[in-house]
């Protein structure tokens, strides 16, 4: 057992004066795993005690466990409470949960992304739970008058093994929640989990086969009205004039108008990136009703000029740049080829590269890039708000509810104790609603009307919004000596309008090479971008990883072996500091995925590509299996080794390992988006191509390191390698090596082997 | 405006709408069920995939005028309990994720194995390549309706 304070959290531990939550839609009414029959809602408690703000007590012994954090999909409304559940010591099947709202008084840490939550909840939600059942324990032995360290629980239930003494927790409860929170508690050995490691099912796998109300865009409200918004259909453009008359006239519509959602000189904080603060609203009783009107606005555009925005966050308030100006696809990859062409900012140098360089045996050179993408969350944008003048209900998918609030309350001009944030279940995320403007506009529509208004964006309103994935390009070099060991590697990466660089210089291959260079740059657009399923690293980890394949090839080695040798150097001699990685554990999902591909095994008749690469604090090595019919990759396997300390939920981390695959190839091949003149030249998903069914992989093995750290994130790290193993594989399959992200396009033009 | 008499999950509803309203629409917004999603609004994704008698639709390109008195079931009516082969399976394979296409991706399904109970890969692809999963759940959703295929 390993002793634990609880003061560094104390916040969670906030008794409630009153129970948070009822939701409004999202009631405590299901059990975990499956719906409340009759007589199991007959048996809720007529009474709960709050132990703290994750844990009611029933005083029949139901438990109810707070999900604190945004679901999207990753299974944290599962996984999350299994830590509370193991350290309380209840049986799983007796266990509700409940979605918390945002509550950033009762809860730690109430976001959904970078692939944290594991991580950062680990300790919190076990000492919670653990903190909770000494309380129990502590109650029993007040009221049996037996000392506390004799007093065992089992799921549950509290035993004095010596008097023959026993009761359910439910029993305990009312005294509990009476007594102060204990100051140290105790955390269980990886060894004794119960709960934890053992797969559990979705809460809400039968709510969702059953098509049970889940979402924003599922919820109403007595006399809620719907609002859909015109924006600009270029990056470039704004509002000039409304002539709303035809659609003023059309049935069921209550309003239009236009809205101003952020001030010009508002002191942005990152999270709340607005591609339009201008908007044209439309309001009426029904979304078809609503839809039709929009169609009959005469709306005339006029451009931008050049402006500038203050966004403080990350590194400190920086004055950004927003040109004004049509931008277009093409234009964009000359100013970026030529760009690449000069000197950048220096990030990190060890040694002498261009010494090295110049005394090489062998040079290689190649220049990657890839395109803006857009998320396409299945669930297109919405959000229902109805702000009064005494408060603001707001019902969101959002995935960093903490970012937008300073928004919403400089906006409304509410201070944010008015202002309530219920969480949503998301229809997907990716990144894209870590970004609040939803909330904002909902509110000020709402504002305006004074009345509930549920906002609701088309698919092409969505896709066309903006808050891309940006476009980026990196061009590396490598140098052998004689004996074909790498003596030098550089890099230099840009994008538009950011780098793909900044927090990852310190990644492998740094630390494996004497000489060293990493550089950046990047250019100001107005096309806005945002997190898009590992930010950066969906496209460094499958250049790097296909440069690390054509380097390996050069110096005549297996590209497992080659990368194995660069961490044996990193391990043994490392170079420089700040090596952002644990060579050991590296080279162990390289060395699980060689044995599980049986990659020295003879070969299937298909193309195999590797791929390894390390971010959001977890090890992913990636092989890929493809075979090609009429110029169409088929994709017959992938096998995945992972290394995120302990597994909280295995088949569940299977699967988010799984999706993470198959997004990843289907950008690969597929993803894109370009623009002409400001306007983003695919708006639906006739014209942008998203993987489908037939284009799935046929099977995946997701296999996972067995240690006992501290479980770190799967949302994000199973996505950049596939890329670079996609594109070994191609090139084992065509002879061609792939740079220009989307591959499929180039695969039409490209003869078989 | 027009009255139209619908027969959606076996019972009878009356609705005063456009006539050229979706399907989608009338589930959603006038029917209260919401269990068939928007996704795309041109049938390209199947997140509003519903049946007509037996055959899988999408309701975002089905205008209320044009259904008469043919059978819709929606995923709030495939079964009653959620046990109907197709959602069991996808229980246990423990499909979803985000869980948002699921329902279309469910009555695809569904009328897969009603026209054709023992499907093969390639006709299981061919019917569900109209279906997009952003999460990427496929191998799952594959997987489950071969259980589902079997049971």
């Amino acid at each position: 057992m390993s002793s634990i304070k609880t003061s560094y959290s104390r916040r969670s531990f906030l008794k409630a004066t009153a129970l948070a939550g009822g939701g409004m839609i999202l009631s405590f009414s299901w059990l975990a795993g499956c719906n409340p029959t009759p007589e199991e809602v007959l048996t809720l408690p007529k009474e709960w005690f709050e132990l703290n703000s994750y844990i009611k007590i029933g005083e029949n012994g139901v438990v109810t466990l707070m999900a604190p954090n945004p679901e999207f999909g990753q299974n944290v409304k599962t996984s999350l409470p299994m830590m509370l559940a193991e350290e309380l010591d209840v049986d799983w099947k007796n266990v509700i949960v409940e979605q918390a709202d945002f509550f950033p008084q009762h809860f730690e840490r109430q976001f959904t992304g970078g692939s944290t939550a594991m991580n950062r909840a680990w300790k919190p939600l076990r000492t919670a739970g653990a903190t909770a059942r000494q309380m129990l324990i502590n109650a029993a032995a007040q009221s049996w008058n037996v000392p506390v360290k004799e007093i065992t629980t089992e799921s549950g239930v509290l035993y004095h093994k010596s008097s023959g003494k026993k009761a359910g927790y439910g029993e305990m409860a009312s005294t509990a929640a009476k007594l102060p929170v204990p100051k140290d508690v105790s955390l269980k050995k990886v060894a004794d989990f119960k709960v934890i490691g053992k797969s559990k099912k979705n809460v809400e796998g039968l709510n969702i086969v059953m098509g049970k109300p889940l979402f924003t865009l599922d919820y109403k409200q007595p006399g809620m009205l719907i609002a859909m918004i015109a924006h600009p259909p270029a990056f470039g453009l704004k509002v000039k004039s409304v002539d709303d008359a035809a659609a003023r006239a059309m049935p069921g519509i209550k309003d239009v108008f236009t809205v101003k959602t952020l001030a010009d000189d508002y002191e942005r904080n990152g999270f709340d990136t607005t591609s339009f603060t201008e908007l044209v609203v439309v309001v009426g009783n029904t979304t078809w009703e609503v839809m039709n009107a929009k169609k009959a606005l005469k709306i005339e555009w006029e451009k931008i000029s050049d402006s500038t925005i203050v966004v403080s966050g990350f590194g400190g308030k920086q004055t950004v740049k927003i040109p004004g100006g049509l931008e277009s696809t093409e234009r964009h990859k000359t100013m970026m080829a030529e760009t690449a062409k000069k000197t950048g900012k220096v990030l990190r140098k060890d040694g002498d590269p261009e010494g090295a360089f110049k005394k090489a045996a062998k040079v290689i050179e190649r220049t990657y890039t890839a395109p803006f993408l857009a998320h396409n969350a299945m669930e297109p944008h919405n959000c229902f708000a109805h702000v009064t003048a005494d408060k603001a209900e707001i019902y969101a998918p959002i995935q960093a509810p903490e970012f937008i609030m300073q928004t919403l309350t400089a906006r409304l001009r509410m201070p944010k104790e008015k202002i309530q944030i219920k969480l949503a279940r998301m229809g997907g995320g990716f990144g894209q609603r870590a970004y609040g403007h939803h909330l904002v506009e909902a509110a000020v529509i709402s504002q305006k009307l004074n009345a509930p208004v549920k906002l609701v964006y088309s698919r092409e309103d969505d896709m066309t919004y903006g808050i891309y994935r940006p476009t980026y390009t990196v061009t590396y070099k490598a140098a052998l000596d004689e004996n074909n060991n790498l003596t030098a590697y550089q890099l230099k990466a840009g994008g538009i309008p950011e780098s793909p660089l900044g927090f990852s210089q310190n990644r492998f291959p740094a630390g494996a090479v004497d000489n060293y260079l990493a550089e950046e740059w990047k250019l100001d657009s107005n096309i806005t971008i945002g997190a898009f399923r590992a930010p950066r690293s969906n496209f460094l980890g499958g250049a790097e990883q296909s440069f690390m394949d054509e380097v390996a090839e050069l110096a005549g080695k297996d590209p497992i072996a080659f990368r194995l040798e660069l961490l044996e150097r990193a391990r043994r001699k490392p170079v420089g500091k700040d090596n952002d990685y644990d060579a050991d554990r590296y080279a162990g999902v390289l060395k699980l995925v060689k044995e599980k591909s049986n990659w020295n095994g003879a070969n299937k008749g298909v193309h195999r590509g590797v791929a390894a690469y390390f971010c959001h604090q977890t090890y992913v090595a990636e092989v890929i299996e493809l075979a090609m019919k009429d110029n169409k990759p088929v994709v017959e396997k992938v096998y995945a080794a992972v290394d995120c300390g302990v597994v909280v939920n295995p088949d569940a981390a299977a699967n988010m390992g799984e999706g993470a695959i198959v997004d990843g190839i289907g950008n690969a091949l597929y993803g894109e988006m370009t623009f002409h003149d400001g306007v983003p030249q695919k708006n639906n998903f006739d014209t942008y191509r998203m993987i489908r069914h037939s284009e799935a992989p046929k099977s995946i093995e997701v296999h996972f390191v067995k240690n006992e750290k501290d479980p770190t994130g799967l949302g994000e790290p199973l996505f950049p390698p596939i890329f670079g193993a996609v594109a070994n594989a191609l090139y084992k399959a065509t002879g061609k090596r792939f740079y220009e992200q989307p591959f499929g396009k180039q695969l039409q033009s490209t003869p078989l082997m | 405006m027009a009255i139209f008499n619908l027969n959606v999950n076996g019972k009878k509803q009356q609705v005063d709408v456009d006539p050229a309203t979706p399907m989608l629409c009338v589930l959603r917004d006038h029917l209260n069920l919401v269990g068939t999603k928007y996704g795309c609004g041109i049938a390209q994704c199947g997140a509003c995939t519903i049946h007509l008698g037996n055959t899988a639709v999408r309701s975002c390109q089905l205008p209320v005028l044009s259904v008469g008195d043919q059978a819709i079931t929606t995923i709030e009516g495939l079964s009653e309990k959620g046990d109907h082969p197709v959602q069991k399976a996808w229980l246990g394979h423990d499909v979803s994720q985000c869980g948002y296409c699921q329902a279309g991706q469910i009555m695809t399904a569904a009328a897969l194995l009603k026209s054709k109970p023992h499907p093969g890969d390639a006709d299981i692809e061919t019917a569900m390549n109209g279906n997009i999963c952003r999460c990427a759940t496929y191998v799952r959703i594959k997987a489950a309706i071969r259980t589902a295929a079997g049971s």
